[in-house]
């Protein structure tokens, strides 16, 4: 286990340099760095900053330039704020663990829970009616939704009932001066969590029924079932332990999605998260952050997929680790 | 090969009628299919009333009528005028012009680029097909609504950007699929028989292995359309898709985006259905197509 852990992260190193390389070269090459100094009419700033960047040399250059500094911590300063690239990625990403951690949680459960359901019960109303709601999860844009659900869920009972404070909050993760897990948290929490999740709870319910209904018409099930196993045994104990695999599997091939997801819930929900900083850097075309940025996720990204392999040995016990 | 093989090899070719014959099978079954079959008409009829806009709106684009204000739906405006007085469905019809497009000029290109590599991964193998896929990896890791935004916004919003954009990154889906299916097809009879009566690398991949690709490719295709509609919606409320004046469903409802709150709320609710409905009408035809065939119904 632990040889195949030491493999694997060594084979993610090279596939992060050469996907950093690449994003190195199209936004060096979308982007001008120096926009902004060049507006403010200062030749000596910029030819020090041409010096420093080394943009008067080939791209490799400039890339192993960028990447030695990047390498030993030196992120640099981000043009649109003045301070430093990693305060601002650090201090960003902790409510986008806070909402990712949340999202991920709540879908897994409702979507590991749809999966039993409309595999078991195939065909009933419920399944029918769940699998008609996974369809419009996926045809519906994420932020529409998210939208409907701010004027459902909290604009709507307030004008209507004229209540001080709407029943959920749609701005940021606390009220000011608030910390900490409390009550007001998850009235702020629920319905981001909702937007966040609505599309990935779609996929990932349809894949783990699909996941089910293949345990269910197993062999090892038949026998089971043969042998006079109550059905509540062979579901949860066979059926469901069978299906893990492949839905964690999916579940951690989707981080890339969820980031995604990300972006766009703090952009409706005000969350000063990775997403905002994101959005806000590529307005103001600030390369200084959205480099590190991009590389930040994808390393995340890659992890996750690591973590997929190794949940996926650990739950399936015929997957020979090498 | 002697010459019994090429009389042989001539039968194996025969195979490939057996495989059109299945072409008009697959439309039997396609037609069968109720849901996929309304979908599509669903789907034709609101490319005519968009694509026809200027004959089927009820009101020019654009006319504003400032005394009137926003009211909601009524006989006058079937879906209610916004701030400026536009009569609502008629922007809607028009703005539905970029979308659809969008997402058709997307699905198309995507697939000629991602069945061109695909397939030439798949037949030639190698470091070829395993540098494709490399490249294909690539694009899993960082969030595709970054990458668009970030390309986008590095070459100027515009429509043609954006399909750009949304091309670059959705070829690899389809090259994947394609690179599978003909890396199995190329070990069939058929093929091996073209090979062996002395048809080029270009003659087979054209005559014999894209029309059994057809398939997967209608569904992939149906697949593009709905991510490319999607994505161009989400980049438009990110602020980094179609701008003014020119306007896609994405971008009124970015627009919208403002009203929650207000009793202009109907203005949020009307393009996001568009949307919707034109997604799961193209998803329903792509399950219809998948159904079609795959009768057996492996998908589950």
């Amino acid at each position: 286990m632990f040889t195949f852990i030491i493999r694997r992260v060594l084979y993610s190193i090279p596939v992060i340099l050469v996907a950093s390389f690449v994003l190195f070269w199209a936004v060096r090459s979308t982007f001008d760095p120096l926009a902004k100094l060049r507006q403010a009419q200062d030749p000596t700033a910029v030819a020090r900053e041409i010096e420093r960047l080394g943009l008067d040399r080939s791209i490799l250059e400039q890339y192993f330039l960028w990447l030695r500094s990047f390498v030993t911590g030196d992120w640099g300063t981000s043009s649109r704020t003045g301070s430093p690239v990693l305060q601002l990625i650090g201090e960003a990403l902790w409510p986008t663990i806070q909402l990712a951690f949340w999202g991920l949680l709540v879908a897994v459960i409702v979507a590991g829970l749809v999966s039993v359901y409309s595999a078991v019960r195939r065909y009933s109303l419920g399944d029918n009616l769940l699998t008609g709601a996974a369809y419009l999860g996926i045809a519906m844009p994420a932020f529409w939704f998210g939208l409907i659900l701010i004027q459902t869920f909290a604009v709507w009972p307030k004008q209507q009932f004229g209540l001080a404070e709407p029943p959920l909050y749609f701005i940021g993760l606390h009220s000011p001066g608030q910390d900490g897990f409390d009550l007001d948290y998850i009235r702020h929490l629920v319905l981001p969590v909702a937007a966040l999740m609505i599309a990935l709870v779609a996929t990932w319910s349809r894949f783990g029924r699909a996941a089910m209904l293949d345990a269910m018409s197993s062999d090892y099930v038949r026998t089971a079932r043969a042998k006079g196993v109550p059905r509540r045994q062979i579901i949860w104990r066979h059926a469901v332990r069978n299906s893990l695999a492949p839905f964690v599997t999916v579940v951690a091939l989707d981080a890339a999605v969820l980031i995604g997801g990300l972006v766009v819930t703090e952009q409706i929900f005000a969350i000063p998260g990775m997403g905002r900083l994101f959005l806000d850097s590529l307005v103001a075309g600030d390369v200084f952050v959205l480099l590190p940025w991009m590389i930040v996720v994808a390393i995340a990204v890659v992890i996750c997929n690591l973590l997929a392999d190794i949940g996926y040995a650990l739950l399936d016990p015929r997957v020979r680790l090498r | 090969m002697s010459g019994a093989g090429l009389a042989g090899s001539e039968e194996l070719l025969a195979e490939q009628d057996v495989q059109q014959g299945s072409g008009r099978q697959l439309l039997q079954r396609f037609l069968k299919h109720r849901l996929a079959l309304t979908s599509l008409i669903v789907l034709l009829l609101l490319m005519i009333v968009c694509f026809g806009a200027d004959w089927v709106a009820p009101y020019p684009q654009g006319q504003q009528d400032l005394l009137l204000g926003p009211t909601p739906p009524s006989a006058e405006h079937l879906l209610g005028t916004d701030e400026l007085g536009r009569d609502f469905l008629s922007e809607i019809l028009y703005a539905g012009r970029i979308s659809l497009a969008i997402g058709l000029f997307v699905a198309l290109l995507s697939t000629l680029v991602g069945t061109t590599l695909g397939a030439l991964a798949g037949y030639l193998g190698g470091w070829v097909g395993e540098l494709l896929m490399r490249i294909t990896d690539l694009f899993l890791i960082v969030p595709a609504i970054a990458l668009l935004a970030v390309i986008v916004q590095g070459l100027g919003p515009s429509p043609v950007t954006i399909v750009f954009a949304l091309t670059a990154l959705g070829w690899t889906y389809i090259a994947r699929v394609v690179r599978a299916q003909v890396l199995s097809l190329r070990e069939k009879d058929f093929i091996d028989a073209a090979r062996g009566i002395g048809a080029s690398n270009l003659r087979i991949i054209i005559a014999h292995l894209l029309p059994n690709l057809a398939g997967v490719l209608a569904v992939g295709m149906s697949l593009a359309v709905a991510s490319a509609i999607i994505a161009e919606s989400t980049l438009s409320f990110l602020g980094f898709g179609v701008q003014s004046p020119q306007t896609s469903w994405g971008s009124m409802l970015s627009q919208a985006a403002g009203y929650v709150g207000t009793p202009q709320v109907y203005l949020l609710y009307f393009p996001g259905l568009f949307i919707l409905v034109t997604v799961l009408a193209v998803n329903f035809i792509g399950d219809g197509l998948r159904d079609a065939l795959d009768p057996q119904g492996k998908h589950l």
